[in-house]
C-alpha cells in the first residue's frame, strides 16, 4: 500500500471542526466497518475480483481493515474468456502479491462443454450468470463481495448492503430485508448466501477519488492510450479474435480510454486524452455520460436489463 | 464540477437524508428536480426518461421516471421500497434515502431514516398539515433524526401567497417541537417549476430564507457524537501470527460513539475487565487518538479474553448492563411479533437469544394515541416492548446513541429482520399521549 497519507481524518474547511470526516474517509469507514462483519460472522466468504477498477478498490479496503493480518477471503474471477489480456496480467499479478488464493469461473468451458451457448449478438456478460452461481454452491460461499455500486444503476440503487440469495442465487427487490442503522443482519439458511457490496453508497469519482488518493495501481487500459477499435452500436469495441471486426466494421487506431472493465465483446472504449490520474479525474466531473450509458451495450438491451439479470443471480 | 479540483472535492463532507411524503404530494418530482437541476443527472439518463414519457404520451420528461428503478413501480406509477441516490455539489456529498410515501411503506420510511441526519417532509400547500404529515414527523422525532426540513409543495398552485406558507410552517413548527423535533426550517417551494428548490424564486421575494439545496449544503453535520460517552463494538479480533507480527492483538471495530485515546483507562463488557490502550491503528497508521464513526484497531496492555460481540468504553463511563430491555420498536415483517415470541436480538457486534415478554402498548400514528396491550405488533406497527435476553447488555438510551442504543430483532428459524428497537424510555405509560406532562413526549 502506498500514499495512504489522507487515510487519518483531516479537518474540513467548511466546519472547522477537528472531528468531521471528509466524505471519502467516512465511505472508507463505512466500507471496513462492512469487511468486518463479513469476517466476523461468516465461515467462507469470497470477493468477486474482475481486475476493474472497482473490484480492485474492494481489494484495497480488505487490505487496510485486516492489517496487519492478510485478507482472510479467497477471490472469485468469472473468466468470460474475452478478457482484456493487460486486466488478466494484472490480476496474475495481485494475486502473487498479496498471497491470495483465486479460484476462477470460466464461461469458455461452459461454452466448450455445450452448457452454455454463444448468443447471436456475441456478448457474454449474462452468460457469467451460470458458471459465477454454480461456482458459488460448489465451493459452498456464503458470503460473496461484490463492487457494484448504487450509482451505477437504477436497479442497483434498491440493491442492500447485504442482499440475501437463495439457493439459485436470485434477487427479489420485493422481498429484501430492511437494512437499519449499520445493523447488518447475515443470516441465511444452508445453501443461501449473501451478496455484500462495501461500496454500495460510493460514485464512480468517488472511486477515481479514492485510487488517486491512496495511490492505488490500475490495470493502463484505464489510461489514454492508442488502440486498434472499430465502432459497433455506437461504441468503439477492441478489434480481436472474440469476434471482431465484421464485415462492414473497419479497424482504425485511435486514442482512448476505459471507464469499465469487463467482457471485451460488450465493454466500449471512449475517446479520451487522460493519460494520467489527474486527468482522468478530470474527464469524468465533466462528463455528461453516466459510466455505463457510455460503455456498456448489455445495458441498454432493455429498460430493465439490470433488474433481470440480477434477478437471475448476476451481480 | 469540471472546474473544481481533485483536492476541493476530496475534502468536502457527506449528508445524509431522507425524503418523506404523501402520494402525491410530488415528493418524486422534487428529488428529480433535485437531481436535475443540481446537474446530477446524466445526459443519457434523461435522455431515457425523455423517451420513455413521450412513449407514454406525456409532454415534458418525467422527472418522478429518473427515481422509480423497478420494473413494478414503473408500471404502478408508486414507489415500493427504498431507494439511495446520490449526488453533490462542490460544497458538499450527498446520499439522499428516498423513501415511499404510503401507509404501510412505514418501516421503509423507518429504514431510511435510521442513517439520516436530516428528513426533509414534503405537503401540498393547497392541503397543508394532514395525518400522513404528522406521520411523518412522529417517525423523524422517534428516529432522532436532528434537523427536519418542511417543504410546502405546490406554492404556484396557491398563488405563492405567503400567508398560505407561514399558516402551514407555523402549524408544523409547533407540532414538530412538541414532538421533540430540534430544528425546523421551512421551505415554500414548487417542485414542478423550480421555484426555491435549487434556484431561489423569482415567485416569491417575500421569502428570505435559503432553497432546499442551499439548506441542505450548509446543515451542520452533526459532530457532537465526538464527545459523547465513548464506544467501540468489537467486531473482529486481528492475529496476524506471522513473522514479522508475532503477537500484536488488536481490536477491530468501528467507534460508535465519542473519542478513544492512547493512555485511556477503558473496560470490556460483559466482563468488565480493566485496561489501557497502548495503541490506535486507524487503517494500519497509528495515530494518537479517533472518534466516530472511524473503524479503528485498539491494542490494549493487558492479555485479556475479548472476542467479537465485547463492548470497549471508558472505565469512568460505563453503560449499567441488563437483560431486561425497554424499548421502543418498529415492526418491520410481515409476520407479527407476539408476546412470548423467541428471537434474536442484534445490538452492535453482539446477537443473543431472547424473549418478547410483554408488549405494553401500540402507538395509533393517526393522532399519536396509545393502544395498551394490543397482544401483537403486524407490518408498520410502532410499539412499546419489554424483552428479556439470554446474557447481559450494555445498552444505551438511544436518545443518548442512535448506534449503541438501537437493536434489530431477527428470526432465528430463517433469518428475517423483524423489527427495528430503540432503547430507553419514551411514550410507555398506556395512557392516551394526550394526558402526558407538558414536556411534551419523552420519545
Amino acid at each position: 500500500m502506498t500514499g495512504t497519507t489522507g487515510s487519518v481524518a483531516t479537518v474540513t474547511e467548511e466546519t472547522g471542526s477537528p472531528y468531521a470526516l471528509s466524505h471519502l474517509d467516512a465511505l472508507e469507514s463505512e466500507a471496513v466497518h462492512i469487511f468486518r462483519e463479513v469476517a466476523g460472522e461468516f465461515e467462507n466468504p469470497v470477493i468477486l475480483f474482475s481486475g476493474g477498477k472497482d473490484s480492485i478498490v474492494m481489494l484495497h479496503l480488505a487490505l487496510k481493515a485486516f492489517a496487519p493480518a492478510p485478507v482472510p477471503f479467497a477471490l472469485l474471477h468469472v473468466d468470460t474468456g474475452h478478457n482484456f489480456p493487460e486486466v488478466l496480467d494484472y490480476r496474475d499479478r495481485t494475486v502473487a502479491r498479496h498471497g491470495l488464493r483465486l479460484h476462477v469461473a470460466s464461461v469458455q468451458d461452459y461454452i466448450d462443454r455445450g452448457v452454455l451457448k454463444e448468443r447471436p449478438d456475441g456478448t457474454r456478460n449474462p452468460l457469467q450468470t451460470l458458471p459465477l452461481t454454480e461456482k458459488i454452491q460448489s465451493e459452498k460461499f456464503d458470503a460473496v463481495f461484490g463492487g457494484g455500486r448504487r450509482d451505477e444503476e437504477k436497479a442497483r440503487a434498491k440493491e442492500r448492503v447485504f442482499s440475501l440469495r437463495d439457493e439459485f442465487s436470485q434477487w427479489d427487490p420485493r422481498r429484501q430485508r430492511p437494512e437499519l442503522w449499520n445493523l447488518y443482519n447475515g443470516r441465511h439458511a444452508p445453501g443461501e448466501h449473501v451478496r455484500v457490496f462495501p461500496l454500495s453508497n460510493w460514485t464512480e469519482l468517488d472511486v477515481w477519488q479514492y485510487i488517486a488518493r491512496e495511490g492505488i495501481e490500475l490495470p493502463e487500459i484505464y489510461y489514454a492510450h492508442q488502440r486498434e477499435v472499430f465502432q459497433r452500436g455506437g461504441m468503439w469495441l477492441t478489434a480481436g479474435e472474440w469476434g471482431g471486426p465484421k464485415d462492414g466494421e473497419t479497424v482504425e487506431k485511435r486514442l482512448v480510454r476505459y471507464r469499465t472493465v469487463g467482457d471485451m465483446s460488450c465493454t466500449g472504449a471512449v475517446d479520451s486524452e487522460a493519460d494520467t490520474i489527474e486527468k482522468v479525474i478530470a474527464e469524468i466531473a465533466a462528463s455528461r455520460l453516466t459510466e455505463r450509458g457510455a460503455t456498456r451495450a448489455d445495458d441498454k438491451l432493455s429498460e430493465a436489463a439490470m433488474e433481470d439479470r440480477k434477478r437471475e443471480g448476476y451481480f | 464540477m469540471s472546474t473544481t479540483t481533485t483536492e476541493a472535492l476530496s475534502d468536502t463532507t457527506l449528508l445524509r437524508f431522507a425524503t418523506a411524503g404523501s402520494v402525491d404530494d410530488g415528493k418524486s418530482t422534487l428529488v428529480g428536480r433535485l437531481l436535475h437541476d443540481s446537474k446530477s443527472v446524466l445526459a443519457d439518463q434523461l435522455e431515457a426518461v425523455e423517451r420513455v414519457s413521450a412513449s407514454r404520451g406525456q409532454e415534458g420528461p418525467d422527472l418522478a421516471l429518473l427515481t422509480d428503478g423497478l420494473r413494478a413501480e414503473r408500471e404502478q406509477g408508486i414507489t415500493i421500497d427504498v431507494a439511495y441516490r446520490y449526488f453533490a455539489t462542490p460544497r458538499r456529498r450527498f446520499i439522499l434515502a428516498d423513501t415511499p410515501g404510503h401507509v404501510q411503506y412505514t418501516r421503509n420510511m423507518v429504514t431510511g431514516a435510521s442513517t439520516a441526519e436530516l428528513t426533509v417532509i414534503l405537503v401540498d400547500a393547497r392541503n397543508g398539515v394532514v395525518e400522513q404529515t404528522r406521520r411523518h414527523a412522529a417517525i423523524a422525532a422517534l428516529l432522532r433524526v436532528p434537523h427536519a426540513v418542511l417543504a410546502v409543495n405546490k406554492m404556484d398552485l396557491v398563488g405563492y401567497e405567503e400567508r398560505v406558507f407561514a399558516r402551514i410552517a407555523e402549524e408544523f413548527t409547533a407540532y414538530a417541537t412538541e414532538l421533540g423535533v430540534p430544528e425546523v426550517t421551512a421551505i415554500p417551494i414548487s417542485a414542478l417549476a423550480g421555484d426555491n428548490v435549487v434556484e431561489p424564486s423569482a415567485h416569491m421575494d417575500w421569502y428570505g430564507g435559503p432553497t432546499v439545496l442551499e439548506h441542505l449544503e450548509t446543515v451542520p453535520v452533526s459532530h457532537d457524537l465526538a464527545h459523547c460517552h465513548a464506544r467501540l463494538p468489537v467486531q473482529y479480533v486481528i492475529r496476524p501470527q506471522t513473522a514479522e507480527h508475532p503477537d500484536y492483538r488488536g481490536y477491530a471495530g468501528q467507534i460508535a460513539a465519542g473519542t478513544f485515546r492512547v493512555g485511556d483507562t477503558v473496560t470490556v463488557l460483559p466482563s468488565g475487565r480493566t485496561t489501557t490502550v497502548t495503541g490506535i491503528d486507524v487503517l494500519g497508521e497509528p495515530v494518537e487518538a479517533a472518534w466516530t464513526p472511524q473503524s479503528v484497531t485498539l491494542l490494549l496492555e493487558d492479555d485479556i479474553d475479548i472476542s467479537r460481540g465485547d463492548l470497549i468504553v471508558p472505565s469512568q463511563d460505563a453503560p449499567a448492563t441488563t437483560q431486561d430491555v425497554e424499548a421502543t420498536v418498529c415492526h418491520v415483517a410481515d409476520q407479527p411479533l407476539t408476546v412470548g415470541h423467541r428471537v434474536l436480538l442484534k445490538h452492535g457486534t453482539r446477537t443473543v437469544k431472547a424473549i418478547v415478554k410483554d408488549i405494553p402498548s401500540r402507538l395509533t400514528l393517526d393522532d399519536l394515541s396509545l393502544h395498551p396491550h394490543p397482544g401483537r405488533l403486524v407490518a408498520n406497527d410502532i410499539g412499546r416492548v419489554k424483552i428479556r435476553t439470554a446474557e447481559p447488555l450494555p445498552l444505551d438510551s438511544y436518545a443518548d446513541s442512535r448506534r449503541t442504543g438501537s437493536f434489530i430483532l431477527i428470526d432465528p428459524s430463517d433469518g428475517t429482520t423483524l423489527t427495528a428497537g430503540m432503547v430507553g424510555e419514551s411514550f410507555a405509560a398506556p395512557e392516551p399521549v394526550k394526558d402526558a406532562d407538558d414536556d411534551g413526549w419523552d420519545f
